[in-house]
């Protein structure tokens, strides 16, 4: 036994040895199953075009030519099966991931890669906490709720008027963007008449709206996820409440609209972090490859997690090297034009000046108005 | 004044559903002494099945009106959620009637479980948006009090509801056969009394009960999904117990406290605590009163008059 181990040993070096070209594999996670599959598919599309366009240019690391190779995992949108494929990732050798989707999924999951000593550059997760765990290689090319939450209060005191009132979900996401709108209204100018609590379960709001409403708001913020604010908004309208509607990317979403039925319109906003795909500096160029390539237009993440994927590999090109203990200290140093603008990190791991839009409600979708 | 007339309109569209769902706790619980922690899915079953047979009818008979739509897509669900009622007990309840009392408490929730499972492979997990078939703009408000024609309706058929409830337990040979199971199986079966009979259809009237209410919540609120269930099952279940488990009109008087203390409470907290509480608390505002009533009255606001049974 003993001596056909040591013998496929020496095959395997043998073999190595034979290919001059090296195979790097490069991990995706996100949600392929679920309500979320069009979204993770999106992310892990935008990998596999990375990836295709270095293999087509040719990367030389350490005077080997590589290859690289996409291992796409599925976390389901879910806490413990993101831990799950976190593992099988690490164990499977990959150099570096590129995920998760959900900041629920990315934060558990970045113990394990920290731990494997992976770096993990998300294209999607906002919570600010996933890059201030003190894990040195954690990264993410989105714009995270700080920003967003700036962005929101900014534009609601300064754009729809000064009197705020803010509710929030009290779920990870809600709490920590509102409490970032909370600090920018202030520093804004505008006051807040109240800051009023829900559940991710609940759907009666009338209770808090009718006191929001004896204040007399001008814009109403909500900080949750589309679930609730659809039916938010439908009793905002019952109660004859006529404040402007401010709400984050959970609410960014065409499902809001579905839920609120007529009672959503003009005076209806949303965040979303990043810009949109024909503001991009690569956009138009990306968009068009893209759809050659999948037959399928971007959703939202794929210029994230394409340009999340090129940042690994220009640290790879940076640190002549596939071995994350050698690349991952030259990630927090990339300067490239991506897709997405200027793809360059802070301190933190998260991007430098992170880009938030806001969309109106017209016409029965949402559009870009600043 | 104002907020205040609101904020009690509120909590009596909410208490008002509260109240149907806390009926068919306390139904079964009068006659069984068991807590059927599936009830609040049924409610779900029902705001399905009714979401279904709405779009069934919208499809293939669009010339219906509003009404008739709607009236077709209740009865569908309050007849699925009747034989589902039936179903529960025969197959789940029936065989542990004389168990102890863990085996079908714990055996209620494991079918609380299933209803969701199944809802969620039927369904899937996404919300799904009800028809807006009775209309959720508001009236002309009156005295500053906004309010729907949904919510007018909700107020009325709750009403008419427990009304008739009310006439079926105490003037209707059903009634006084379902009285006498409650207060003893073996004896009113010496009596002739048909005891699988009553308590099937005390499972049957408390499950019709949780379709109307759940095509209520639906149609107030837009949405149905898998596990809308939960919240006000929870909520019905408290009310039940502060009104004392085991009493109809407890049940419904319950429900209305409960609806108005939460709506009440979310509204004012804040400004009763001086700012050192807010609306976050409003689910714990509402176990505080629960806790206090228990204190004084052990069983629950109405309890006294069927002691022996609560």
């Amino acid at each position: 036994m003993k001596h056909t181990l040591v013998a496929l040993a020496v095959l395997g070096l043998g073999a190595s040895g034979a290919y001059a070209q090296e195979v790097v594999k490069l991990g995706t996670a996100a949600p392929l199953t679920g309500t979320q599959a069009h979204l993770g598919k999106d992310i892990e599309n935008g990998v596999r075009l990375a990836i295709e366009e270095y293999n087509a240019k040719g990367v030389t690391l350490g005077g080997k030519k590589v290859k690289f190779e996409v291992q796409a995992e599925d976390d389901q949108a879910d806490p413990k099966t993101a831990t799950t494929v976190a593992q099988r990732l690490a164990d499977s050798g990959v150099k570096g991931v590129i995920g998760h989707l959900n900041s629920g999924a990315s934060i558990p999951a970045s113990r394990i890669y920290n731990e494997a000593g992976l770096p993990q550059v998300s294209p999607a997760s906002t919570n600010p906490k996933l890059t201030q765990q003190g894990f040195k290689g954690a990264f993410r090319t989105i714009a995270n709720d700080v920003q967003q939450g700036q962005a929101i209060g900014r534009y609601a005191a300064t754009k729809l008027g000064k009197r705020i009132a803010l509710i929030d979900d009290r779920t990870a996401y809600g709490q920590g963007l509102a409490d970032e709108v909370d600090k920018a209204v202030k520093a804004a100018g505008g006051t807040l008449t109240g800051r009023e609590f829900t559940s991710d379960k609940a759907t009666d709001f009338l209770a808090i709206l009718t006191r929001i409403k004896s204040q007399n708001p001008d814009v109403i913020v909500y900080s949750g996820m589309d679930t609730q604010g659809g039916p938010m908004l439908k009793q905002i309208k019952q109660l004859g409440i006529t404040a402007k509607f401010i709400t984050g990317d959970g609410g960014c979403t065409g499902e809001i609209a579905k839920l609120a039925g007529d009672a959503i319109g003009a005076n209806a906003f949303c965040t979303q972090p990043g810009l949109p795909l024909e503001k991009m500096p690569g956009g138009k160029d990306f968009n068009a490859r893209f759809k050659k390539r999948f037959n399928t237009d971007v959703q939202i993440y794929a210029p994230y997690s394409y340009d999340a994927a090129a940042a690994i590999i220009e640290a790879m090109k940076a640190a002549n090297s596939s071995d994350p203990a050698k690349y991952g200290p030259f990630i927090s140093k990339v300067h490239f034009p991506g897709v997405i603008g200027t793809v360059a990190f802070d301190a933190k791991g998260d991007i430098k000046d992170g880009a938030v839009t806001v969309y109106q409600f017209k016409a029965g979708k949402w559009e870009a108005v600043q | 004044m104002e907020t205040l007339l609101q904020q009690t309109v509120n909590g009596l569209v909410v208490g008002s559903v509260y109240a149907l769902v806390a009926l068919g706790y306390t139904m079964v619980y009068g006659i069984l002494g068991l807590i059927n922690f599936a009830h609040g899915d049924v409610l779900m079953v029902g705001a399905l099945v009714a979401l279904e047979a709405i779009r069934l009818i919208q499809t293939h008979a669009p010339e219906l009106g509003l009404v008739p739509t709607l009236l077709g897509g209740l009865a569908a669900s309050v007849l699925v959620c009747m034989v589902l009622g039936y179903t529960i007990e025969r197959t789940a309840y029936r065989r542990l009637r004389n168990a102890p009392r863990l085996a079908p408490l714990i055996t209620a929730i494991g079918v609380s479980f299933l209803l969701q499972t199944i809802a969620m492979i039927i369904w899937g997990r996404n919300y799904h948006t009800f028809p807006q078939l009775v209309s959720t703009t508001p009236l002309e408000p009156v005295a500053g009090v906004f309010i729907t024609p949904v919510q007018i309706a909700i107020l009325v058929v709750s009403a008419a509801l427990m009304v008739a409830l009310m006439l079926l337990v105490n003037k209707t040979r059903l009634g006084r056969a379902m009285r006498a199971t409650a207060e003893n199986h073996k004896v009113a079966s010496l009596m002739g009394v048909d005891t699988n009979k009553i308590i099937a259809a005390t499972f049957i009237i408390g499950s019709a009960l949780a379709a109307v209410a759940g095509v209520m919540f639906s149609s107030n609120y837009g949405i149905a999904h898998y596990a809308m269930g939960f919240m006000p099952g929870l909520k019905a279940f408290t009310a039940a117990v502060l009104g004392g488990i085991g009493n109809l009109g407890g049940a419904m008087l319950g429900g209305l406290v409960l609806g108005l203390v939460e709506s009440i409470g979310a509204g004012y907290i804040e400004d009763m605590s001086f700012g050192f509480l807010n609306s976050s608390y409003q689910d714990i505002f509402a176990f505080m009163i629960l806790g206090i009533v228990l204190i004084f009255r052990p069983t629950g606001l109405l309890g006294e008059r069927v002691a022996d049974r609560a």
